[in-house]
């Protein structure tokens, strides 16, 4: 197990690297002039000179890499000159709506997913197993902000039963801070557990056919405990690996999501950032991004050989 | 070839407590059903240890597993009557079956590490197995799961039951599969190709366990196999399998002493002797799949004796000698 | 013939045999015999054919745009603005005036463009990658995979609207966009399966025979790895149609007045209220896409690959 876990470090580490290294580069390349843009009404020839030197940019890009990850490091992010704040405080406002949404997204598609998967594999090729898949490959093919903007038409406002759009920090106000979530979380949610009731049912499928459940239900095993004790607990394993790297896909239609639900989080935030050519922003917004998918896969990666004893033991 | 040292042969006949009658497997497949298994009829009596021979493909594995009711019931069909301690295996529902398996009749398979549920202790294992059918607190039954490791020949058994199936080599593991199957003490115990997946070495160590815990703990083995030489170490009585249905039936010294079916003498004609003279003997021909069944009898093709009555009616088990302990499905045999 | 397979009894079955894996080992009468054979197996699912329909009635469509659509795309005030479905205009127009169904028709030109071709881009850049750091291995290869793992992490809509940022509008840049994400899977897939193929007795004997490295590669190791990663392909197909639409939604797409599903819905998502068709009615024609590709691309799997049951 330490084995696997520092080698799963090691790449972390290097992904990590090579991340910065790109998020550097799409800034770099961006067309246009950050200075000029940042200055905007302020534009003086000496001003610009000023500042130019003040970011850095007059030395080599390897110096201006080195001090940017410097920066990093030490939780400075820069300033953004269009939205009047430091970046950091922006990426740290926006990050919490994002992640709220995300988690009950999981959430939300794991109750969907579960019992879906697992009904569609016990009673695999009847009206249940086509019922079940063709409902999630219809949650996972429908456009996440499609989706969103039916269901906004039909519950919000049609129905009336939720607020379309907004959101409220949960730990702020709990009623309304849920309630303004339900609809975005739904969304997203769907979608997740279109792409996860496959996987379970298809992990759930290969694991019945297993000579362990065969052994058991020699043993005397009830039908009950087979599925549920001996089957699931080795079926569930793949699919937390699927979780994680289905991560990086939820994170893409979260930037939808929230720019159907008006939602303050990274995704609008990096989008808006990057039409107003806020440089320092983007690039701040990007890499944590990024950086919470590779986290969360790392997280995933050492969740899985915890669970694996395979790779736990020995 | 003398069978490893067992009972005497003419002792009293004791109770049956397997019969099975008739039993018939079949599967759907595209156009009708095939049968894999045809019309098995034979009895395991208390103690003994019964096997059944036959190449791959004959139905051996199918006839064990149906027993147990097993077999996955669309697409299979078992018709045929099992009778276990006076009551009928194949008209009782799943829960009752449930009861039965693993406390009265146990089973063990060809795959021994497969078997093991990989996310499980093996301790857990065993534990769960006496925690089905025993009414005894779990405390009992842990100090139990190490006796067991013990008797089945695990070193550092308590240890041992804390690690998990990957931690075990595949004759380690089939004795762990021997424990869980004897922890209740059950009247029959079903191995089908128990050492097939073993090196030989193992091979000889497993089948001593399981004759020695056969004995002493008075349980009945049905062995399933295809390997002779294991048959040979191994079993009171044997039936011979042939594309699923038995074709010889006889006490062992019988089977290979004077066999009376022309497939039961090819398969002893292809052993090989001790003395290693002269070319390997072959049967020609290879054993029918489900789809090209022939008529009348299924080995006439291969059949260096077969008649024009053998292509056109199917022989029935018949005695083949004196008394009703040798039995042979072959026209040209008995009355 | 189908096979039946219960507790470990395999039966013959005249099913696709070893060659169906191999397609350099497969002789022209076989492959013909062939090519039957896996049409009655894909036809075995109602879905994959669902599928196959919708992808040949788009790529009809697209072909045909400019015959079928009643009206030009781009005219505005060929009816009055947001009316709804009705005899004159099947899907109603827009706020412009403009015919949605005319737009829809030609939509879909344009998505079935983008996604094949984005996924061919991919696919192309992709494979090679993955066949040159597996093949020769060693610092090269380590060099690729880190970059391709470094690009896999990031969400796919955030490299195409980096990429959009970088490139600028235009229906030449949102194929590199969307085609960027989809690089890494192509090179990982394509590496992997090369590794396993290099081991193979038929590259080294190529090898020993003085075959340039080069051939070697593009000649025999390719031919063999294409087979799974094509059918890849299919299946990320829709995933560019999503991500292009993804894109056009937030503004980012090719520009307007262009007919594109995304930022149709988008327009019509202020007048969801007094005409809702706006926005419902390219979405369905979006899901609908999808689906079909998505199903198509799993019948495509199911059909070439033998070892996955379903």
């Amino acid at each position: 197990m330490l084995r696997f876990v520092l080698r799963r470090l090691s790449q972390t580490l290097a992904v990590l690297f090579t991340v910065s290294v790109i998020v550097f580069a799409i800034i770099r390349l961006i067309p246009g002039d950050p200075v000029y843009t940042m200055l905007g009404s302020e534009y003086t020839e000496q001003a610009y000179r000023d500042l130019r030197i003040k970011l850095g940019l007059d030395r080599s890009l390897l110096t201006q890499y080195l001090l940017w990850i410097g920066d990093v490091f030490r939780g400075d992010f820069g300033y953004s000159y269009i939205k009047h704040e430091t970046v950091s405080s922006l990426v740290g406002d926006a990050f919490l709506p994002t992640l709220s949404l995300v988690l009950a997204s999981v959430l939300v598609g794991l109750v969907i997913a579960l019992p879906s998967g697992i009904v569609a594999a016990m009673r695999q090729d009847s009206v249940w197993d086509y019922g079940s898949m063709g409902f999630a490959i219809f949650m996972y093919s429908m456009p996440s902000f499609w989706k969103g903007i039916i269901l906004i038409w039909i519950f919000s406002v049609y129905l009336r039963w939720f607020p379309a759009m907004g959101y409220v920090h949960p730990w702020t106000d709990f009623a309304e801070g849920m309630w303004k979530l339900v609809l975005p979380a739904f969304t997203l949610g769907t979608f997740f557990s279109g792409l996860v009731a496959r996987i379970i049912r298809s992990s759930l499928l290969e694991v019945l056919d297993q000579d362990y459940i065969k052994a058991a239900r020699a043993k005397g095993v009830r039908r009950a405990a087979l599925v549920y004790k001996h089957a699931l607990s080795n079926a569930l394993i793949p699919v937390v690996t699927v979780i994680g790297l289905q991560f990086g896909t939820l994170l893409g239609g979260a930037v939808l999501t929230e720019t159907v639900f008006a939602i303050p989080g990274m995704g609008r935030l990096t989008v808006t950032a990057i039409l107003d050519r806020d440089y320092q922003l983007v690039q701040a917004a990007i890499l944590t991004g990024v950086f919470s998918v590779v986290a969360v896969n790392l997280l995933v990666d050492l969740t899985y050989a915890f669970l694996n004893p395979k790779i736990r033991v020995t | 070839m003398t069978p490893g040292g067992r009972e005497p042969r003419d002792a009293p006949a004791r109770e049956i407590i397997l019969d099975v009658r008739d039993l018939t497997v079949e599967f759907r497949a595209e156009d009708g059903w095939l049968r894999a298994v045809d019309g098995v009829s034979f009895a395991v009596r208390q103690g003994e240890i019964v096997g059944l021979v036959g190449e791959s493909g004959a139905g051996k594995s199918l006839t064990s597993e149906a027993i147990l009711g097993l077999i996955r019931c669309p697409p299979g069909r078992i018709t045929g009557e099992v009778y276990f301690r006076g009551r009928d295996l194949l008209a009782l529902g799943e829960s009752a079956l449930a009861e039965i398996r693993g406390k009265d009749i146990a089973m063990i398979f060809q795959n021994p590490t497969a078997s093991l549920n990989p996310v499980f202790r093996i301790g857990d294992q065993i534990l769960e197995a006496m925690a089905l059918h025993l009414r005894e607190p779990r405390r009992t039954l842990r100090g139990r799961v190490v006796e067991i490791l013990t008797r089945v020949g695990i070193p550092s058994a308590a240890a041992r039951a804390r690690d998990y199936p990957h931690q075990f080599s595949g004759g380690m593991a089939q004795r762990v599969m021997i424990g869980i199957g004897m922890s209740c003490v059950p009247s029959l115990l079903i191995a089908d190709e128990p050492t097939t997946a073993l090196d030989v070495t193992i091979q000889a160590q497993i089948l001593a366990l399981i004759r020695r815990l056969a004995r002493e703990m008075g349980v009945a083995v049905l062995l399933v196999s295809h390997d002779l030489g294991i048959i040979s170490q191994m079993c009171h009585r044997v039936l011979v399998m042939y594309a699923g249905r038995i074709v010889e039936e006889a006490p062992i010294a019988t089977i290979f002493g004077s066999p009376t079916h022309p497939y039961t003498r090819g398969l002893m004609a292809c052993l090989p002797g001790l003395d290693g003279r002269g070319r390997l003997e072959v049967i020609a021909g290879t054993m029918p799949g489900l789809t090209a069944i022939p008529p009348g009898c299924r080995f006439h093709p291969r059949c260096p004796l077969a008649e024009a009555r053998c292509a056109a009616e199917e022989p029935k088990l018949r005695p083949a000698g004196a008394g009703t302990t040798h039995l042979a499905a072959c026209h040209l045999v008995g009355a | 013939m189908r096979t039946v397979d219960a507790g470990g009894l395999i039966l013959p079955s005249p099913g696709p045999g070893p060659e169906a894996g191999m397609p350099g080992a497969v002789s022209v009468a076989s492959a013909r015999a062939g090519i039957g054979r896996w049409w009655r197996r894909f036809a075995r699912s109602r879905g994959a054919v669902f599928g196959l329909t919708v992808f040949l009635a788009m790529v009809a469509l697209a072909a045909l745009a400019d015959v079928v659509a009643p009206h030009d795309p781009l005219a505005q005030g060929v009816g009055p603005p947001l009316e709804g479905p009705s005899r004159a205009h099947w899907a109603g127009t827009d706020s412009f005036g403009r015919d949605i169904l005319s737009r829809i028709i030609h939509g879909a030109r344009i998505a079935l463009l983008v996604g094949i071709l984005s996924v061919l881009m991919s696919l192309v850049v992709g494979v090679t990658l993955g066949l040159i750091a597996g093949y020769y291995g060693g610092v090269l290869d380590a060099l690729v995979m880190r970059v391709m793992d470094g690009l896999f992490a990031f969400p796919v809509i955030f490299l195409a609207i980096a990429t959009m940022a970088i490139m600028g509008f235009g229906v030449t840049n949102v194929i590199v966009a969307v085609a960027v994400g989809f690089v890494p899977p192509f090179a990982r897939v394509t590496r992997g399966d090369v590794l396993a193929v290099k081991e193979e007795p038929y590259i080294e004997a190529a090898r020993l025979a003085g075959v340039r490295n080069l051939t070697i590669i593009f000649r025999h190791v390719l031919p063999n790895v294409l087979a799974p990663i094509i059918v890849q392909g299919a299946l990320y197909v829709s995933g560019a149609i999503l991500t292009e639409a993804g894109l056009s939604f937030l503004g980012l797409g090719p520009p307007p007045p262009t007919p594109v599903w995304g930022s149709m819905i988008a327009e019509g998502r202020n007048f969801i209220v007094m005409a809702p068709h706006v926005s419902t009615i390219p979405g369905i024609a979006l899901t609908l896409t999808v689906v079909g590709l998505n199903l198509f691309g799993d019948g495509l799997r199911d059909t070439l690959d033998p070892r996955l049951r379903r």
